[in-house]
This record gives C-alpha cells, structure tokens and sequence, in this order.
C-alpha cells in the first residue's frame, strides 16, 4: 500500500514549524523518525494533507547538561541513547531500555520525541518517562512550557500535547550516587513489542529504599507507574519480605484487560514476575 | 497530485537533484526513478529488512522513509556497496557458506552485516543474531548467514592484528 498524496514542508525552526501547522486546518502531521507514522500513512490509517518535516531542526538536536536537568531534544535518536555519554552517565535507565526498541535499523530513525508524543502503551521510552521522574518539554503558539511525566499520559495515544504543539525536549534529572535503576521486558520475540515491560529506578540508602519508581509498559491504555508496590517499598530494606510485598500490592496498581495476546490473569502474572527479577537485580550489589 | 518538493541527495557516491512527489517512498525512487534494484519489497511496513539501504552509513529501512526526508543524505543500495568492494569478503563468505538461496533478502542482509562488521571485533553469535533481528530470511534458516558473518569478523580482526604487529626489525641502514 502507499500512502495517499500530501503537501511536504522542511521548517528549519520550531516557529516555522509551529505556522506551517497553524496554516492548516489542523490536517497536518509533524514528522520526526518516521518509523510509526510511515506505516500508518502507508495502511491508510492516516491521511493528513501536510506533512511537516521536523527533522531540519536544529533546535532539536543534541543533549546536554543544563542547570540540575538533562536535556535530550525530540530528535535524539533511539539508537543515540545507547552511545551518547551524557545519556549513559546520566540518564542511564533510557540506555538500558533502548536496546528493547524494535531492531537496529529502526533504532536508527526513530526518535525519542517521535515515540513520546504518540504515546504508544506497548513502547520503552514513554513508560521510562514515569521512571526517570521526566519533564516533557512541550512549544505552542503561546509558548514553551513543561509538563511532568506524570500529568503527560492521559489516555490511549492521549497526551498532554494539544494539536499542533511540537514536543521539544525531555528533561530528565541526572542520577544520583546512591541511585541504581535496572529495566527488563518479556516478549515473544525479540524486537516485538513487549507483552509486559518495566523498569525500576530507586535510591538506596544504607540497604533502604529512601525513593523508587516503578513504571509498566504494555498492561493497560497508557504507561503505568504502580503506586501500591512503590509504597510497599519505599522506606525499607530492599529484601525479600519486600519483594513479596511489592509483588502482592501490584495487584491493586494494574488493571490489565483480556486480550488477542495474552489474557489479564497472565499479564497480572507476567508483572509480578518481571517485578521480582527486576527488584532482584537492584538488591545486588552493583 | 501535490506539488513535487526539490530534493537532494547523493546515492553511492553521485549527487542526484530533482523534484519529487512527497509521497514516494525512497525505495521506490531507487528503483523506479534511479533503477537501482537491488533494494528489494517485501512488506513496506519495516518489517522484513528487504529494503535495507545505509542512509548516512547506518543501516535504515528505505520503505519507511520518504525520498523527501532524504535531503542531504549520502544514501548507499547494495548496488553502491559492491562496487567500492566494501563487502566483497563477505559477499565471498555469502558464497562459501551457500547463505543464500533465493537472495531475496540478502541486500538487506549484507546492509545489516556491514554495520555489525564496522564495530570492529567479532561479534558473538547471539550478537550477530540480534543485529539481524529485523532481517526475515525464508530460505535459510539463518545459520549459513550467522556463519558468514562470523568467518568474516574473524578474518578482519585477524587481518587487523596483523596490521598492528610491531614491524619486524629493519637492518639498521635502512633506518631513517
Ligand atoms: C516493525 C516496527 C517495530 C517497532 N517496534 C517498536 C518497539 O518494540 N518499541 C517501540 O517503542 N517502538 C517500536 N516501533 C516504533 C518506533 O520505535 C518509532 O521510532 C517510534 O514509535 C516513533 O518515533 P519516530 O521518531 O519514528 O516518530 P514518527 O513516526 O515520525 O511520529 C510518530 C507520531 O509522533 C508525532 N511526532 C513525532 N515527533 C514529534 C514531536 N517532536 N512533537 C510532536 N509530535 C511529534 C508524529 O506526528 C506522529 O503522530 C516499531 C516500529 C516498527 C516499524
Ligand atoms: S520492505 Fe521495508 S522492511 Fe519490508
Ligand atoms: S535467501 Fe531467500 S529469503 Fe533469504
């Protein structure tokens, strides 16, 4: 199948970007990687009468370090966060998702602004924005401005982004010393989307858990970040009764739905399983 | 029909300039505008790795792009690969091992083998798999490709140590 005809524009800044939209009525699509939004234009499952180009923005580009904030722009590619020093030092839960991303040649297009800003359930780094405590950083006609990750999934493929609000960064607070983090999915083949995925990153003082964050992937409408298992967790030692603990509150967090895959009672199980392994690679001293 | 954008790209190693529609995947414009047929159709939907080019020397699906996205890109088929001989040892090892039957997916293939192979090193089998991950083979069964691959990471690496060997001592008067 091919994609029905569409008008082409290559901005060069966000402001460009932002007017090629606003002269539309609201029928365009930004395109970053491409890797989600080509096969959907080829099926047919959209058809905008604009494309709009993002990938010449400059302002897009690059990581650095800025204040108490990493800053990764939209156009980091997924392939990027495996060898970029800034990321690995400081963001080192993104590099460790990264390889679960699809395959190689994928991983060299799509980007990290592509795969937040549609918001897949099923995907890596949407989930890894609840665990690394994220800032979306979000520009508008009326401006940038900043939204947590956890006010930024709203529903399935519902973001905080209204249309035509470009994603222009995320920004992420460097790890601490005392922080370990670990990530890990479970899927029928390797570069398929995962049939349960999480990752974990916790701050460990004296062999207790001071803070964690735990987000899910692939177990409902939107990334999950599971509050009861966090609280079970947080502020004891990270040991086995603790485990067991998380692991029976996750229960309440996750409401899974039955589907083509799997059924809910096996993706409750999965989570629970991938949760112990996880937790247990953190309770290993490094 | 929409307006043709100008586009400009090199593809192995000339500069192509001209208009294209935006909707025309660059493995079409390969094959139909360029007639470079060595990047192959399957799917079209980034799933088998028939279409594998090396956009900016990494390999990318050329079916998932547009030919518009491609501005200012060095673009490199299978076609462009052989003909500077950047593959020839595998290409020989493609032969030797018979890892290929049909072919149909041995452009993508070869795309794939040359990313892994210009990391350096030898890669171990699970590696050499998992770079392969995105690549669909019906004929093989992917052992000969694996071994392929693996032969040639280790005769590179060999020939890499070789080249790195202190020179042996020359005579003294031919000492600068
Ligand atoms: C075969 C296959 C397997 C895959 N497997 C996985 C997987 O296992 N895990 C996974 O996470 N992903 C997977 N993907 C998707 C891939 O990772 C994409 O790279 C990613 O989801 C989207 O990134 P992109 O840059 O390509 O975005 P695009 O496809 O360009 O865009 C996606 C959407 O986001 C919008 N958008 C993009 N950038 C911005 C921005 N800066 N601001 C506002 N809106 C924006 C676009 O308008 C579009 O609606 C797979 C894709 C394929 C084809
Ligand atoms: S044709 Fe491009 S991946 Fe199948
Ligand atoms: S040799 Fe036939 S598909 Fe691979």
């Amino acid at each position: 199948m091919k994609a029905r005809a569409f008008s082409y524009v290559r901005p060069r800044t966000v402001a460009e970007a932002l007017s090629a939209f606003a002269g539309t009525d609201g029928d365009a699509s930004y395109i970053a990687g491409g890797q989600s939004l080509v096969p959907a234009l080829a099926l047919r499952l959209q058809a905008p009468d604009r494309l709009i180009d993002i990938a010449h923005i400059e302002a897009l580009r690059g990581v650095s370090l800025t204040g108490d904030r990493l800053r990764i722009g939209a156009l980091t590619r997924h392939a990027e966060l495996l060898t970029d020093p800034l990321i690995l030092r400081h963001a080192p839960l993104l590099s460790e998702a990264a390889p679960y991303i699809a395959h190689p040649a994928i991983r060299n297009r799509g980007t990290i602004g592509g795969s937040v800003a549609l918001a897949d359930p099923a995907s890596e780094l949407p989930a890894m924005m609840l665990a690394t405590s994220a800032e979306i950083e979000i520009s508008g006609p009326d401006g940038v401005r900043l939204v947590p990750a956890d006010d930024y999934f709203q529903d399935l493929y519902q973001t905080a982004l209204e249309p035509g609000e470009l994603l222009t960064a995320i920004l992420v607070p460097p790890v601490g010393p005392d922080e370990r983090w670990a990530f890990d999915e479970l899927a029928r083949r390797r570069g398929d989307y995962a049939l349960v995925g999480a990752g974990v990153q916790a701050t460990l003082v004296d062999g207790t858990i001071a803070r964690l964050r735990i987000a899910f992937l692939s177990v409902g409408a939107t990334p999950v970040r599971v509050h009861q298992a966090e609280a079970a967790l947080t502020g004891a030692p990270l040991d086995a009764t603790s485990i067991a603990r998380a692991q029976a509150a996750l229960d309440a967090d996750l409401d899974p739905t039955d589907d083509a895959q799997v059924p809910a009672v096996t993706r409750r199980h999965l989570a629970r399983v991938l949760l112990g392994r996880l937790l247990g690679r953190l309770a290993r001293p490094a | 029909m929409t307006a043709k954008v100008s586009v400009t790209l090199t593809v192995n190693g000339e500069t192509h300039q001209g208009a294209v529609e935006p909707r025309l995947s660059l493995v079409d414009f390969l094959r139909q505008d360029l007639e470079l047929t060595g990047s192959h159709i399957g799917c079209e939907m980034g799933a088998c790795g028939a279409c594998l080019v090396l956009v900016d020397d990494r390999p990318v699906h050329a079916c998932l792009m547009f030919a518009v996205q491609a501005e200012g890109s060095t673009v490199e088929t299978v076609e462009g690969l052989t003909e500077r001989g950047a593959l020839a040892d595998l290409q020989a090892a493609f032969r030797d091992r018979n890892a290929l039957q049909c072919g149909f997916c041995t452009p993508g293939m070869l795309a794939s083998a040359y990313a892994i192979l210009a990391r350096g090193g030898v890669p171990s089998r699970d590696q050499i798999r998992d770079a392969l991950s995105g690549n669909y083979c019906r004929c093989t069964g992917y052992e000969a490709i694996v071994d392929a691959i693996e032969a040639t990471a280790r005769t590179r690496a060999a020939a890499h140590a070789q080249a790195l060997r202190p020179q042996a001592r020359l005579p003294d008067e031919a000492r600068p």
